[in-house]
């Protein structure tokens, strides 16, 4: 095996297109990830744009409705597992090392795998588009329309696709654990972390834990479409519920790994912007960790309708009421932690305030479903849809944005205008209600989801347009974020270290960062490591300590070793694509040319593994 | 600082926040993250238990002696396992190799004799296909299986590099040998829960009428 | 918690423990498999088998996996993941009601 690393020399550079294709650097994986996760939101905007077309009016002829089954299933599926998730994982890789005062996360080879295992995954998913279709059974597939008497190929990308993130993410999250757990600065204890560190831990938890659900859940329906067997075929004695249970197991713990991240960047962002510490931080955090618990124990409560009994839902309608109170604990802290302070108002925060605002409605909407009479009202209308664009629109899409406004000086160097920010904000806000808001209106009027078209007599043309309005509006809104994200990339103003006076480490060094973070590594003393230091220095002139424009210090005695870019992540990773590729022309083709395609694939992954293996993680002249 | 799961590196001394190894604690969180997995497959089996309307039933396919040798054969290579990690922990890479190679050639013994149970339950008409019984035994068996699989290539693969890098044996690279163990007896407890639940714990044959 | 330095409070095993407590895991297989071919002892199957599988499970981890002598983070880890699949199945099993059966 020694030859293969002979043959392919290590690559070095950190500039050009190589340099971003073998790079382990957290902040370029963080871009990639944010630059991905950005394009497949345009991607899942336009199909929302699409639906919003076909429903504009009565009987409406834009879509065909197995067109509008598989747009309206692109849609969901790419918001959650391309956008939301990836943007999240943006996030961690930028801000989390910086934060926690570390040069890179624990396994940077890990992660290069984890961001190319996500665009494998992401384009396997979208291949459906080219052979035979995309997948027409809704993001949460339910048994048995994914079954293969009712459905086509389509469902065999979703199902692969989905595994395949899968494994990225998990690999992510274990990577995030042990960063967190292990690679803090000195001083940094538990309770001194940044609350979007513990937000983070707190997602990663989930993800390792509920992800494996999923992972079977989704094989036993390959094996069904695959082999023939009667997982969930009531025809062979199976349960089409096992799905729902298996797929709402993961789905619920799924619903806080898409908001908790989007809690911790508001956490971040209103401190900042009011000149005061957070609110109560002890009870932010233990409210997270009850919310990542409570998170497993409510899965059932997506299920009143299926009728599994009275006392089931009682308990299942308790312990969602109860994620309220920790929930409720929160948005009591954020508002508490402006009140009083100094607050500037900047474009960050008007996205941070803007996610209180909305994910308030969409919580209290979410309330209402606890309730399992209310629920059986609103199942399957547009109420619904209304609920979780509130807590995952308003809710998850505002706090990112407010991170995109907060941390873009960190990573480019250059501010975004404010200006045109807030001009992005109010046309977000109105949009976005002007396309949810009514929906309220016509879940309640009776108006069922996933329905492609609709008659006139029904009285709900007035408010569907009003929704189709409302979509362009965000359209519009993501045309004045590209203009303002584009400009500012080359004529921003300067950021300098540190533009918003903020608290955590990340500000106390240049932006962008250079490619080991800390020249040296700081010491923390406090929650607010940063302000605490600006404070000592305003009384008399303290040296750099934590931060340093210069050139690396002698650390110890030796120079700072960076882990070397290397070729090796990516190569699994498309092992693990062509492997799955595999499973997919055996479900299309045959049996012998899938067998080729995944032992080729595996064999590509088994060489990536080995040449990863005994790669040294640093090509340091005595490391090799 | 940075050691990237390199079984051929040899680490600088780490520090890290709890003096624990970053890998070591990968290792354990993946563990916990597999624990889910095999608990959701072993769910599977006792919701689907006992739910087949068409034969084969378990207690008609079932050969508990040969099971019992299988499981016997997994606590061996436990043991085997764990003698090579002490033997490497003292210094001593021949034994170490020779023990890993104990286990690895165990873990094969178990496969085959899955592999014959496989085939004996596929002549006496048990597939995947045919009824709940045969798609839940044969998924959970055999994801336990792939991970066997994959602890053999495993062990075999340290014990190759080990001849190539010494040094990735020595006592101060224990950690390489450990890892492997960790799983390797996960995949063992695994089988201790598989070989309960499933094989002894029948369910009552169907009541014909 | 996770602050403390690695402690290795009582040094591994050695080779003779480790083989006593193969010992017993064999010992205790054999018990099993004799207890299921006892007819006698039918009605109380489910709770002997899972009692002893349960230990066997408990010596490998606690002894060949180290967990008893290791960090307790690593403990806390496993040990999470493992109630948290064992509360999965016991609660799949409620709902689907697979214990009446």
């Amino acid at each position: 095996m020694a030859m293969i690393t002979d043959v392919l020399r290590r690559p070095t550079g950190y500039s050009g297109v190589w340099g971003w294709v073998t790079t382990v650097d957290h902040k370029r994986i963080g871009v990639l990830y944010g630059v991905t996760a950005f394009i497949f939101f345009l991607v899942g905007g336009i199909e929302a744009l699409l639906l919003r077309l076909q429903l504009a009016g009565p009987d409406g002829t834009v879509l065909t409705a197995a067109a509008y089954n598989q747009i309206m299933t692109m849609h969901g599926t790419t918001m959650i597992f391309l956008v939301v998730m990836p943007l999240s994982a943006a996030f961690f890789n930028v801000v989390i090392p910086l934060m926690i005062g570390a040069r890179d996360v624990a396994f940077p080879r890990l992660n290069a795998f984890s961001y190319w295992v996500f665009l494998t995954g992401a384009l396997l998913l979208h291949m459906s588009f080219l052979v035979g279709g995309p997948p027409d059974a809704g993001w949460f597939g339910y048994a048995n329309l994914t079954e293969k008497p009712f459905s086509e190929s389509g469902i065999d990308f979703w199902v692969l696709g989905l595994q395949v993130l899968g494994i990225s993410s998990m690999a992510a999250a274990f990577n995030f654990l042990v960063t967190i757990i292990n690679m803090r600065a000195p001083g940094m204890s538990l309770m001194r972390m940044p609350l979007f560190v513990w937000m983070t831990m707190i997602t990663s938890f989930l993800l390792v834990t509920a992800f494996p659900v999923l992972t079977v859940g989704m094989m036993l329906l390959l094996f069904d479409r695959l082999f023939g067997t009667h997982f969930y075929a009531p025809a062979g004695g199976g349960d089409p519920v096992l799905w729902q249970q298996y797929f709402w197991l993961f789905g619920h713990p799924e619903v806080y790994i898409l908001i908790l991240p989007a809690m911790g960047i508001v956490s971040e962002v209103l401190p900042t912007f009011s000149r005061k510490p957070l609110f109560g931080y002890r009870v932010v955090v233990y409210s997270g960790i009850v919310i990542g618990f409570l998170g497993w124990m409510v899965w059932s409560h997506h299920m009143f309708t299926v009728g599994l009994g009275a006392v089931v839902n009682a308990v299942f309608a308790s312990t969602t009421f109860l994620i309220a109170v920790p929930t409720g604990v929160k948005i009591f802290n954020w508002i508490a932690t402006l009140w009083g302070g100094a607050i500037q108002l900047k474009a960050p925060l008007y996205f941070a305030l803007g996610f209180i605002a909305m994910f308030i409605i969409g919580g209290l909407s979410g309330v209402m479903h606890a309730s399992v009479p209310v629920d059986t009202q609103h199942q399957d209308t547009y109420f619904v849809v209304a609920h979780f664009h509130y807590v995952l629109f308003g809710g998850s899409i505002f706090g990112l944005f407010a991170g995109i406004y907060y941390w873009f000086p960190k990573v480019t160097g250059r501010l975004l205008h404010d200006g045109i920010g807030k001009l992005h904000f109010w046309l977000m806000l109105l949009g976005f209600n002007l396309t949810f808001g009514p929906m309220h209106f016509l879940g309640v009027a009776g108006m069922p989801r996933r329905i492609y078209t609709y008659p006139e007599e029904m009285g709900w043309a007035f408010w569907n347009l009003v929704e189709t309005f409302g979509a362009f509006m965000i359209a519009a809104s993501m045309l004045v974020f590209l203009f303002n994200f584009f400009r500012s990339l080359r004529q921003g103003e300067e950021a300098g270290n540190d533009p918003w006076d903020a608290r955590t480490l990340e500000w106390s060094i240049p932006s962008p960062p250079p490619i080991y973070n800390f020249a040296t590594i700081p010491t923390v003393h406090s929650r607010d490591p940063w302000w605490e230091e600006k404070e000592k220095r305003r009384g008399a002139p303290v040296p750099v300590a934590g931060g340093s424009n210069g050139e690396p210090h002698q650390d110890e005695g030796h120079g700072i070793h960076m882990p070397s870019p290397s070729y090796w992540p990516i190569v699994v990773a498309l092992g693990l694509g062509v492997m799955a590729g595999g499973l997919l022309v055996f479900a299309s083709v045959n049996l012998i040319s899938g067998l080729i395609v995944t032992l080729g694939g595996g064999l590509v992954a088994i060489i990536g593994i080995f040449g990863w293996s005994l790669e040294p993680a640093s090509a340091g002249p005595e490391h090799g | 600082m940075q050691q990237a799961g390199a079984l051929g590196h040899t680490p600088e001394v780490e520090h890290t926040t709890t003096g624990l190894n970053h890998r070591k604690l990968l290792m354990w969180v993946f563990l916990a993250s597999d624990c889910l997995f095999f608990g959701t497959l072993i769910a599977t089996y006792l919701l689907y238990r006992g739910k087949s309307t068409v034969g084969p039933y378990p207690h008609e396919v079932f050969d508990i002696p040969l099971t019992s040798y299988s499981a016997f054969l997994l606590l061996m290579s436990s043991l085997t396992m764990v003698l090579a990690l002490a033997a490497v922990q003292r210094g001593n890479a021949k034994w170490g190799r020779i023990w890993l190679l104990a286990t690895a050639l165990l873990g094969c013994h178990f496969l085959v004799n899955q592999g014959w149970e496989f085939s004996h339950f596929v002549t006496e008409g048990l597939t995947p296909r045919v009824n709940l019984f045969g798609a839940t035994f044969f998924t959970l068996t055999g994801f336990h299986g792939a991970h066997v699989t994959l602890g053999v290539f495993w062990l075999t693969a340290v014990v190759v590099i080990s001849l190539l890098r010494p040094a990735t044996m020595s006592a101060k690279n224990s950690l390489n040998v450990e890892l492997v163990g960790l799983y390797w007896h996960f995949v063992d407890i695994v089988w201790i829960i598989i070989f309960t639940v499933v094989y002894l714990l029948q369910p009552a044959p169907p009541l014909h009428g | 918690m996770s602050e403390r330095p690695q402690t290795h409070g009582q040094p591994h095993p050695g080779p003779k423990q480790y083989i006593a407590i193969a010992s017993v895991l064999t010992a205790i297989t054999i018990v099993e498999v004799a207890v299921y071919y006892i007819e006698a002892l039918k009605p109380a199957l489910v709770p002997i088998l899972l009692l002893l599988s349960s230990v066997k499970f408990a010596l490998v981890v606690m002894f060949y996996m180290h967990l008893k002598f290791d960090h307790g983070l690593f403990s806390a880890l496993f040990v999470g993941g493992l109630v948290l699949a064992i509360s999965v199945v016991v609660a799949l099993m409620a709902l689907f009601q697979a214990f009446l059966r």
